[in-house]
């Protein structure tokens, strides 16, 4: 039993793994493999997007500056050292620019190549600021053009310079206009994508050239580095993993002037960097967003195809588990059904096996009982002999005779009996009356039911169909379950009820006795034949299996109900035929 | 009426010898043979043997068999089965083929006595109207 317990779970199992594995399999690799093409296809849409956006940032931010530049440019060139001189001169063309260029330009300046301020417009009092220690003058004298870092100054704001450097009968002075930082501030700021994308300006330092919008999440030197080594590298390289000051740094791509890089900040979030070169690789225009933030929709699409994928996965896991255990418990309850079948059948044929053997061993046991009987009869026939009829014993020797032929007649019953169990006696089939071969049996137990004190009770349907049975068989079967129910009953008496009635197609003969019933061991045991628990020599054991032999024959059933001290109910079910016919067979 | 000449046809010596002493005892003209072919061979000699009490049951050539062939060669004997109870259908398909009647072993001695008479009685008949035939067949012979 164990093993087939095992052997039943090991199906489950199995069969569980299958189902999952057939459902898993495709969806795992449609899933992984549209995951993946979607994953890849879309981060390179929105790296294309970052990038064009950079350099299109990068585009206005050049223009702005060359044309601040050139503005001041053609001031410079357009007039002379002595009128830009005049200060006068100076405010009209500030309020010229400022009119046209918007607010962008704060203030002109000429400064002399000792780095005095010659003459001044503007809203601070700078005239004779002496500018010679000043990193921008340093680097204005040495360049044509220059355009500064951002940084405080004198006037403590940020800002950055614009400056021409010009010569004059051999001296050299410097056109200078600062650029509203707050101006230059928004062209950069308005760049903005999602939660975290900013956009930011650095030098090669690291300083920030213009103010992020939000808090940036690296330090100087992380820009710096960034800049000097990450974005040439990249450019040389392509795509590389560069180990720089704890950072993990990735290029996606370096594209033209724009590389994108992907790096990890303090707290292990992953960032995104797009930047860009501006003023000859001065200064970086640097976009960054949270790698998150960037590709939301993308991760927001991965979380409910995973979500899906779990879902269909626990309800492949559920309904496999559920499907197979439900086979499986159809497929052991066929099993045994099966069995209980198997059992069925071997148990007919050990009646049937047992009924031939005894109707073999009947007819070898009729012929030397037939002798025997026939012998007695001659000594008998002896006996009349004049010369034996004065023997002192010839009462003893007719008893013992007679007692002879009792017997043999007891072994021809019995052995009529086992024969009757295995064969027909007459087994031609006739319409009866179920009610009045009832009538006629309890008419012949009546007698014997006397003397026992049993009380037959009849309880008859007056319109149960005819049914085609044979009668002497029928006759047998009602007498042996009627004898049956008196002996049950003992000399204590009882009651014996017959009962027909229909059972939708079955016409049922139930024979209920009020006696002592049988035990619920016994109770399989019955109808086997030689089965007995009447005194020896009372009782054959073949009653029984000769009525189950007869209504098994008849396509009937029998059955039987007991309960130990109360009584014994046998039900006799036939099949009623479905036709009425009427009219007797005849014989 | 004179009393039968019987022939007793069973494969079974002692029940035949019993038998026989007790049918001899009532003064009986007994003969007896212990399978079907010498049965027929003592019909063939002995022409007086009005019944035949026959087993049904016998190794070789069965009382089914040995029926037909008694009724082939000598229809007015007349026979009677005897048979075990296991072969009822038997002996009754014998009387379909003109077995006079059959009976059960163990079987009753007055019953067989009885059951011999009526089928000595009915052979008695079927000559008679026989020789009766064959003396109308005479006379109207005579009467051309």
């Amino acid at each position: 039993m164990d093993s087939q317990t095992d052997f039943y779970k090991s199906l489950t199992r199995n069969m569980m793994l299958l189902i999952a594995l057939v459902s898993f399999t495709p969806l795992v690799l449609v899933s992984g493999i549209l995951g993946y093409e979607f994953h890849t296809s879309y981060q390179e849409k929105v790296i294309a997007h970052l990038q064009e956006l950079v350099q299109k940032q990068r585009q206005n931010i050049d223009v702005f500056l060359t044309e601040k530049l050139a503005n001041i440019r053609v001031l410079a060139e357009t007039f002379s050292y002595q009128q830009l001189q005049d200060e006068l001169f100076l405010k009209r063309k500030l309020a010229l620019f400022q009119e046209n260029y918007g607010g962008a330009f704060v203030d002109l300046g000429l400064v002399d190549q000792n780095g005095i301020q010659m003459s001044y417009a503007g809203p601070f009092q700078l005239m004779k600021a002496n500018y010679s220690q000043a990193q921008w003058f340093k680097e204005a004298m040495e360049n044509p053009y220059f355009i500064s870092d951002v940084f405080l100054g004198l006037r403590g704001l940020p800002h950055f310079i614009v400056a021409v450097q010009k010569e004059s009968h051999g001296m050299k002075y410097i056109l200078r206009s600062t650029i509203d930082f707050v101006a230059f501030n928004d062209l950069v700021e308005n760049i903005h994508i999602g939660k975290t994308g900013l956009a930011f300006i650095v030098n090669q330092k690291g300083e920030f050239q213009t103010k992020p919008r939000l808090e940036a999440p690296m330090n100087k030197e992380f820009f710096q580095s960034l800049m000097t080594n990450v974005h040439k590298q990249f450019l040389a390289v392509g795509e590389a993993i560069v180990e720089v000051s704890d950072h993990q740094w990735r290029s996606y791509q370096s594209e033209g002037e724009v590389t994108i890089v992907r790096a990890l900040d303090n707290a292990g979030v992953p960032f995104l960097y797009v930047m860009t070169p501006l003023k000859n690789g001065d200064w970086f225009l640097v976009y960054q967003q949270e790698e998150r933030d960037a590709f939301a929709d993308l991760y927001r699409a991965r979380k409910i195809a995973l979500t899906i994928i779990l879902l269909g996965g626990l309800a492949i896991i559920f309904t496999s588990y559920v499907l197979s255990r439900r086979m499986v418990r159809h497929f052991a309850q066929a099993e045994r059904e099966k069995e209980m079948m198997n059992e069925q059948v071997i148990e007919a044929g050990k009646l049937a096996s047992v009924g031939e053997l005894a109707a073999g061993i009947a007819h070898e046991i009729n012929n030397p009982v037939a002798i025997m009987v026939e012998e007695a009869g001659w000594i008998e026939d002896l006996l009349d002999e004049e010369d034996l009829r004065e023997s002192e014993n010839l009462q003893e020797f007719q008893r013992a005779l007679k007692q002879i032929k009792t017997q043999g007649v007891r072994c021809k019953e019995i052995t009529h009996k086992l024969l009757s169990f295995a064969r027909k006696t007459d087994p031609k089939l006739k319409m009866v009356s179920l009610n009045d071969l009832i009538n006629e049996v309890v008419g012949l137990s009546e007698q014997s039911a006397k003397y026992s004190n049993v009380k037959i009770v009849k309880h008859l349907t007056p319109d149960i169909p005819v049914i085609s049975v044979s009668p002497s068989e029928m006759q047998q079967v009602l007498l042996n379950l009627i004898n049956n129910a008196i002996d049950a009953m003992d000399s204590k008496g009882g009651t014996l009820e017959i009962t027909t009635r229909m059972e939708q197609d079955m016409v049922v003969i139930d024979v209920a006795d009020t006696g002592q019933g049988i035990p619920k061991a016994n109770l399989q045991k019955i109808f086997d034949p030689f089965y007995t628990t009447k005194p020896v020599g009372k009782g054959t054991g073949l009653g029984l299996s000769i009525c189950y032999g007869i209504i098994k024959k008849m396509g009937g059933e029998i059955t039987v109900n007991s309960a130990v001290g109360i009584g014994t109910t046998f039900h006799v079910m036939l099949p009623a035929p479905e036709e009425e016919t009427v009219g007797e067979e005849d014989l | 009426m004179t009393s039968a000449v019987i022939l007793l046809v069973d494969d079974e010596v002692p029940f035949v010898e019993a038998m026989m002493r007790r049918l001899k005892k009532r003064n009986l003209n007994v003969q007896a043979a212990f399978s079907g072919h010498e049965g027929l061979d003592r019909l063939a000699k002995d022409n007086d043997i009005d019944v035949v009490v026959l087993d049904v049951k016998m190794p070789g050539m069965d009382g089914i068999e040995t029926l037909r062939e008694i009724k082939k060669k000598f229809p007015l004997v007349e026979v009677i089965m005897l048979t075990g109870h296991a072969t009822v259908e038997t002996a009754i398909e014998g009387m379909k083929l003109g077995a006079f009647d059959y009976l059960m072993k163990p079987c009753d001695m007055d019953e067989l006595l009885g059951k011999v008479a009526e089928a000595k009685a009915k052979k008695s008949r079927h000559e008679q109207k026989i020789v009766e035939a064959r003396v109308k067949e005479i006379a109207l012979r005579r009467g051309d």
